[in-house]
Parts: C-alpha cells; structure tokens; sequence
C-alpha cells in the first residue's frame, strides 16, 4: 500500500537532460521517487508517480524540468468551471491551468 | 493533561548581546525595526531577550488546548482562523548557533512540529501563509520565495544567528525556489524531512534525510483524520436534499401522504447518508483496496457494495414494478453520490496531479450526473405507480 500511483500517463512532467547538471536537487525534493541519479545525471523513473506538485521545476537552478503544477483536486476543478473562488476549497485553478490563490481554507 | 517533556532540559539562558530592553508588546514593528510575533498568545511561555527585541519563547510540551485546537479544526471548526503571528520564536533556549526552522503559521503546522522537539534548542521561523498549512500553501506561493526572504529580513534573522542556514519542510518545496533564497538573502535552503517526527533523526544526523523521510505515503491514519472535513462538507448539502426527498416521498403510493413519508421517505433519507457515508467515510479508509485508480471508479465501486446491502436490509417486493424500480433508482443514486464524494477526496489524497483529475473529470462528471439523473427519474416513476 506504500505505492498509491494514480491516472497513468497523464504528467505533464519533462525534464531536459542537456541542462541537467546532476546536482541532485530534483530528487531530493520529489515526494514520490519519481527521479533517480544514474552516473551523475538525473532521469525520470517513474512519471506516473509523479503529482504535478512543482517542487523539481521550481527547484532547479538550471531550468531543466518543466511541469505544470498545480493541485489535484476536483473539488478546485469544479469550482474553477463554476466561477467560483474556493469557497469550499483553497486550490483554485485557472482556466489555463495555473494556480490561483482561493480566499478560504484548505482542502488538504 | 500537559504533556510535560520527559527529559531534563539545560535550564541555561542563552546567552546573547543586549542591546536594549524592547517594548514586549502588541507592536508588530519594534523599536528596532522588526516585526516580532506577540507574546501574549496562549501558547507562549516565556520570552528571550536578543539584539531585535523580546523573541517569545514556545515549548515542545503541547497543552491540552492545543490538541482540543487540533481537534476542532479537524472538524472544521475556527479552521480558517486558526493561526499563529508569522515570525520568527525561540524553542528551548536557541543561541547565535542553533538550527533555524521554518514552518507555516497555520497553528496545527506549528504545534506538530513544535511538538516534535522536546528538548532541543532552536529557533522557529513561522511564514505568513494566511493560516493555511505547508503543502497547500506552498502550492500557492504563499509559502514560497518571496515570503522567507522578506520574513528573514523583518525578523532580523540575520543578527541573531551567526550561521547561514535554513531546515524547510521538502513539503514546501513547491512554493520554494532554493537557489533563489540563497541568492537574496545568502541563507542555504536544506529540505528536512516530510514529517515532523522524522525531524529528530535528521538533526542528529547531521542534517541527513534518509530516503525514508522523503517519500510520501498515503497510510490508513493519515486518510482517517481527513475524513471528518470531508464528511461535514458532504452532509451540509445532505440537509438540504434530505428534507425535499422526504417531502418527495409522499407522492404517489398506497396511503396518503405522511404514512408514504413514513414507509419510503426514511429509508430515502437513510439511503442518501448511506451514500455519503460511503463516498466519504469508507472510500477514504478503503482507497488502497478499491478497483481501479481514478477515485471515482472506487467511490462507484463501494457505492455499489453499500447499496445492495442496504437494498437488501430493505428486503422489498421485487415481484412488483413499484419494488422493482425504487430498489434499481437507489442502486443508481447512492453509486453516482458515492463516486461524486469519492471524486472530491482526490483534493486531500497526496498523490493526484491535476492532469490526472481533470482527465478523470471529463468522464466521471458527466457519468455521476447522468447515473444521478437516471437513478432520481426512476425513483420519481417508482413513487407514481406505487
């Protein structure tokens, strides 16, 4: 039960192995071990574990991932859709994908 | 009931340069300039006098308030209000060298970590999130760059550790752009542990993470104390439709209107909170267990399960179309409002990405109002020809 993977396929995640120096950053902020370090340069392992959360991308000094983060929740979506600004939930989204800040609480 | 910390602490005042005795109150700027959290809230015990002014003191031990505190909010009460003053404390009795914590000033944040420091020495930086925890707020940039670099300057950080250190929750990292703190502020950024329990270990080993503590799980406690926030959002829109189902239920039948009440609409009732109970109790709990990955294939999947149960405690005539059709249009409705509630628990769950919810949205939304609007049509029709 350690491994709950969601939807596959569906991450936007990419990272460019050009730019990536190898410092590591990338997987020591990742919450699901979705980078791993093989002879000193990074590679994504697991993509389907990845949750969109924006920790690698914002973290990496060197530009070499990109992901649109945001906040998994549908509760977010469908108020998002309703033109509503959280009332129930923190996490509004965007019509184009990015976050928004809410006015209230938190759903998480 | 306070939990005092079971070990002998270094009763030892720090100590630090002088430079006056700063006005302890109210003020959010002092007389040197820095923004100082006050002193007069509960959960301070005492203050420690340094080059910026009176810094109030917390202990690990946390007060039978503070755990009621922890509770209410879990149940959405004063949730939204339930804060702490951004800026920076002292745990123990930090000097010029001691660790530098940073955390959000929603009050459970700040009372998990706290709590898990008994007998340390170490300051504690609280960010102005608005009240709301890390991961969320991070997720806004409330926690995020621009806010620890201002909160290190206001709190005067700076004179009063000698060192160039920061410990952020990993959690934080997505609002959090390391490189960028070092940049304009010249403190190093080190992601600690996700946990607050897992702080101790890190510490003493020399701010090393194992992969342990850097992975996120999901395990049955963490989805069990969700459940109460879901739940209580679920069953304010379960008093609205309750009542007009129960008046619904009157229509049509054998009897007149209060005996149908009496005969279909408790069990509607009684089968609407079924649902919900199942969409946001049992598919939580469960969540590992349950088919498929999108949550609303698992919240159809135990509505299902809870409805034939239900259906079957209802035992009722089969042989007729009125049995026939109500038992199916209940079938439907709690499958549909149990996969809609399930749907809503990716939000709290720790492992959805966007991408995934709106790709699951674009199907199950849909399916859970036509399922809903199939299962409400046929119970009308069961109500008429009863």
């Amino acid at each position: 039960m350690n491994n709950l993977i969601y939807l596959k396929d569906v991450a936007t995640l990419r990272l460019d192995e050009n730019k990536c120096t190898g410092c590591g950053m990338c997987i020591e902020v990742c919450p699901h071990e979705v980078f791993k370090m093989i002879d000193s340069h990074v590679v994504i392992q697991s993509r389907d574990a990845c949750m969109e959360c924006g920790a690698c991308s914002r973290n990496c000094p060197f530009g070499a991932i990109f992901v649109n983060a945001g906040v998994g929740c549908a509760t977010a979506v469908i108020n998002s859709m309703l033109g509503r600004e959280g009332s129930e939930c923190c996490c509004s989204i965007k019509p184009d994908g990015n976050e928004k800040e809410g006015k209230g609480g938190c759903c998480c | 009931m306070n939990k005092q910390e079971n070990c002998s602490c270094s009763k030892d005042r720090m100590i630090l340069p002088v430079i006056q005795e700063g006005s302890s109150c109210c003020s959010p700027v002092n007389e040197a300039g820095y923004i100082i959290p006050g002193l007069k809230q509960s959960f301070v015990t005492d203050s420690i006098l340094t080059v910026v002014g009176r810094i109030p003191k917390v202990s690990a031990g946390l007060q039978s308030r503070d755990h009621w505190g922890t509770i209410k909010a879990r149940w959405g009460i004063g949730r939204m209000a339930y804060t702490v003053d951004p800026g920076l404390y002292a745990l123990g009795n930090p000097d010029n060298d001691s660790p530098v914590l940073v955390t959000a000033n929603y009050k459970m944040s700040f009372d998990k970590l706290r709590g898990e420091l008994a007998c340390r020495n170490l300051w504690i930086l609280v960010l102005d999130t608005k009240g709301i925890n890390v991961w969320c707020a991070a997720g806004h940039g409330t926690f995020g760059t621009e806010e620890l670099i201002k909160r290190i300057a206001s709190s005067g950080l700076k004179n009063i550790v000698s060192h160039r250190k920061l410990i952020l929750p990993q959690l934080g990292a997505p609002g959090v752009a390391a490189h960028q703190v070092k940049r304009f502020s010249g403190f190093k950024v080190y992601y600690g542990p996700i946990r607050a329990k897992d702080l101790p270990a890190y510490l003493d080993s020399g701010w090393k993470a194992t992969p342990a503590m850097r992975i996120m799980h999901f395990p049955l406690k963490e989805r069990a104390v969700l459940i109460p926030i879901e739940l209580i959002a679920a069953v304010k829109q379960f008093l609205i439709i309750a009542p007009v189902v129960f008046i619904l239920s009157g229509i049509g039948g054998p009897a007149g209107f209060w005996a149908n009440t009496i005969n279909y609409g408790f069990f509607a009732v009684i089968a609407l909170f079924a649902a919900v109970f199942s969409g946001a109790v049992l598919n939580p709990l469960l969540l590992p267990y349950l088919p498929g990955r999108a949550f609303s294939t698992k919240g159809f999947y135990i509505g299902i399960i809870v409805a034939l149960v239900l259906l079957h405690l209802r035992d009722a005539d089969l042989q007729i179309w009125a049995g026939k059709t109500e038992t199916l249009a209940w079938l439907l409705m709690i499958a549909a409002i149990s996969s809609f509630l399930a749907m809503n628990f990716t939000g709290a769950s720790t492992y959805t990405s966007l991408s995934g919810v709106k790709k699951e949205m674009r199907w199950a939304l849909p399916a859970q109002i036509a399922v809903a609007s199939a299962g409400f049509l046929t119970w009308i029709a069961s109500r008429l020809i009863a």
